[in-house]
């Protein structure tokens, strides 16, 4: 891992001092470890949730309607009988599938068009940023829900949505990450060793930006969690009975004029401590790459 | 022309691409619809006839280049399109429902600087005391609020068990009568009006979603101010004012925190935008009958002109009051140039 190579040219880096580095963070830390350890429940529970959970998340059961919580059903049942702990469970796997892939194909792109706009400038550089500029001129949300409206109402246009709001923080990123190396040294001794542009930046240039890249991509999935969450809350994408988060929370709203809490409340929580865990985790990587803006 | 004149011109113009901008993006928004818009528009019950009359009167029969100068000029005389799910204009629709979300944005906005930038400011003066503490939590658990679940959170404590809190159903209880339409803030109307009792229910139907839409603002007012505060506490020129013996009230509210006010406003126009988005959940949950609710409504119904000119009418509005924050910035302060990028 070159996690904190800073301005030197990667590859120079020592693996051993960097694990020595984010060991040291994390004892000194301990806010990022939780993180990390929740994190890593996250992950277990969309890749084996489906399979660990005790009930079926779909099944139905009419004798079983609107229980509170119990030892049998760890977050009590819904108005069909179904268990809301196991579909709260099933749900993570696909609310972390829409906000990685978003982010994703927001990496990617945003990638691209900022290591060539910072790199080259000029006439295209000008063009991005307007465009870009142009982009962040909606209000994030109101521009997803555009989107969404026009494409289509799929869960594939939430993921397309949410990753077109995302591009302009990636390319601004990495555009102001290359342009500052664009004539460093190391950049001036590969381009006289005769590499070409495009291998100088994908592989000396482009390396550096990944540190940065790194806190923006965690804190974003945060962003992105509760932005599909947000979609589905209103009625776009995940339909019905599929269990996600923000469809649990928006069938659970109708009960809680009437005091039947744990249908909406438990769904929240579980979106609440993800983004809250992603959160985390993009202070404590700031901290293990940048030690200047620790807060 | 004296150069703070040229300065506010220069600003203005620079708006210009940016409007053009939103508006290409708002023309591909509506014509990227799904399938073939003539045919959404004439309806279910349409036969080919009738889907070939839209079509022209629609112009969806000429180059897209034409389809464009069309569409511009008519956003120039106001026309949003007609809304398939109420029949009106879409912008009539929308100028009857956006005091209800500016109402409940700016009160939720004066409500989160009201605490956010106290604690900011006390966070910064006393790094590592209990408010630098508390500003710290309020900041990371802040962001990761879900605004919908915050709000169903209140109604449950407020409402249902505290029973505190009129039922979450808009903005007056149905027994009393909306004051006359002068502004179309409830708040200001029934003062003008004189009605104490309307003022008091609608400040009731009112507390809750703006205290929702406050705590989703908190966090990124009071990060900036702590974060602005300390970087100008830390100055030379607080420096030398301490030494010159002026009074700590002097020091901290004359010049740390006018020098620190800059930033703050900045974050305040970013804010404005995220709350506009959570508006759309916040009145959701609370059934607010403001331009985010109308939106909602309108997809689910798949009444896209609405939904379109919603999202347009959204940018424009942050457009211009990112113009205004930019243009208040020479106010603030009188350093700032537009002309320096």
């Amino acid at each position: 891992m070159t996690v904190f190579s800073g301005n030197t040219d990667p590859g120079a880096d020592n693996t051993s001092n960097s694990i020595t580095h984010i060991l040291y963070i994390m004892k000194e830390n301990p806010v990022t470890l939780i993180a990390f350890a929740l994190f890593g429940f996250y992950v277990l529970s969309a890749l084996f949730g489906q399979q660990l959970v005790p009930y079926d998340p779909l099944a139905s059961d009419s004798e079983n309607v609107l229980q509170p919580p119990s030892l049998q059903h760890w977050f009590g049942t819904d108005p069909l009988g179904r268990d809301v702990f196991s579909r709260v469970i099933s749900a993570t796997r696909l609310d972390l599938l829409i906000a990685v892939s978003a982010v994703a194909i927001s990496f990617v792109v945003g990638s691209f068009l900022g290591s060539v706009a910072g790199y080259w400038g000029g006439k295209l550089d000008i063009i991005l940023s307007r465009t870009l500029d142009t982009i962040m001129a909606f209000p994030i949300f109101v521009l997803a829900m555009g989107i969404v409206a026009a494409l289509g109402n799929t869960v594939e246009n939430i993921v397309y949505a949410t990753a077109i709001i995302n591009v302009p923080f990636y390319a601004r990123l990495v555009r102001a990450e290359v342009n500052i190396r664009r004539n460093a040294g190391f950049v001036q001794s590969a381009k006289l060793s005769g590499n070409s542009d495009i291998r100088i930046l994908a592989l000396h240039i482009f390396p550096n930006t990944l540190p940065p890249m790194m806190v923006q991509i965690s804190l974003n999935l945060g962003w992105a969690i509760l932005n599909a969450a947000g979609l589905s809350f209103i009625g776009l994408g995940v339909r019905p009975p599929t269990p996600e988060w923000g469809i649990m929370v928006a069938e659970g709203a109708n009960f809680i004029v009437s005091g039947e809490w744990w249908l909406a409340v438990f769904p929240g929580l579980w979106l609440m401590l993800a983004v809250f865990t992603f959160n985390l985790l993009g202070d404590g990587l700031r901290d293990m790459v940048d030690p200047r803006q620790r807060t | 022309m004296s150069p703070r004149l040229r300065a506010i011109l220069l600003r203005l113009v620079q708006a210009i691409p940016v409007v053009i901008g939103v508006v290409v993006i708002s023309f591909v928004l509506t014509r990227a619809l799904p399938g073939d818009p003539a045919v959404y528009f004439a309806g279910a019950a349409a036969d080919e006839e009738s889907i070939a009359q839209i079509r022209t009167s629609m112009g969806l029969d000429k180059p897209l280049p034409i389809q464009f100068l069309q569409y511009v000029a008519d956003l120039l005389q106001g026309d949003f399109g007609q809304s398939v799910y109420s029949g009106q204009p879409v912008a009539e629709d929308l100028a009857n429902r956006l005091p209800a979300s500016l109402e409940l944005t700016l009160t939720a906005l004066i409500l989160s600087c009201a605490i956010a930038i106290p604690i900011g400011v006390l966070a910064a003066k006393n790094p590592g005391s209990f408010v630098d503490q508390l500003c710290r939590i309020l900041v990371t658990a802040g962001v990761s609020l879900p605004t919908f679940f915050t709000g169903i959170l209140l109604i449950y404590v407020f409402y249902y068990l505290l029973g505190l809190a009129p039922s979450p159903l808009g903005r007056l209880d149905f027994l009393y009568i909306e004051p006359d339409n002068v502004t179309g803030f409830y708040l200001i109307d029934a003062l003008i009006a004189g009605d104490w009792e309307t003022w008091f229910a609608s400040l009731k139907q009112l507390i809750l979603p703006a205290i929702t839409l406050a705590l989703f603002t908190l966090a990124p007012i009071a990060r900036m101010t702590r974060a602005a505060m300390l970087s100008a506490l830390s100055s030379d020129f607080i420096r030398t004012a301490r030494a010159a013996g002026l009074s700590d009230h002097k020091v901290t509210y004359g010049y740390a925190f006018r020098n620190a006010l800059l930033p703050i406003i900045t974050t305040l126009g970013m804010v404005f935008s995220f709350s506009l988005g959570a508006n759309v959940l916040v009145e959701k949950v609370f059934a607010w009958p403001g331009i985010g609710s109308y939106a909602v409504e309108a997809l689910v119904v798949s009444d896209y002109a609405a939904v379109q000119g919603f999202v347009l009418a959204m940018a424009l509005l942050f457009v211009t009051l990112n113009l205004v924050i930019d243009l208040t910035y020479s106010v603030i302060d009188p350093r700032i140039g537009f002309d320096t990028k």
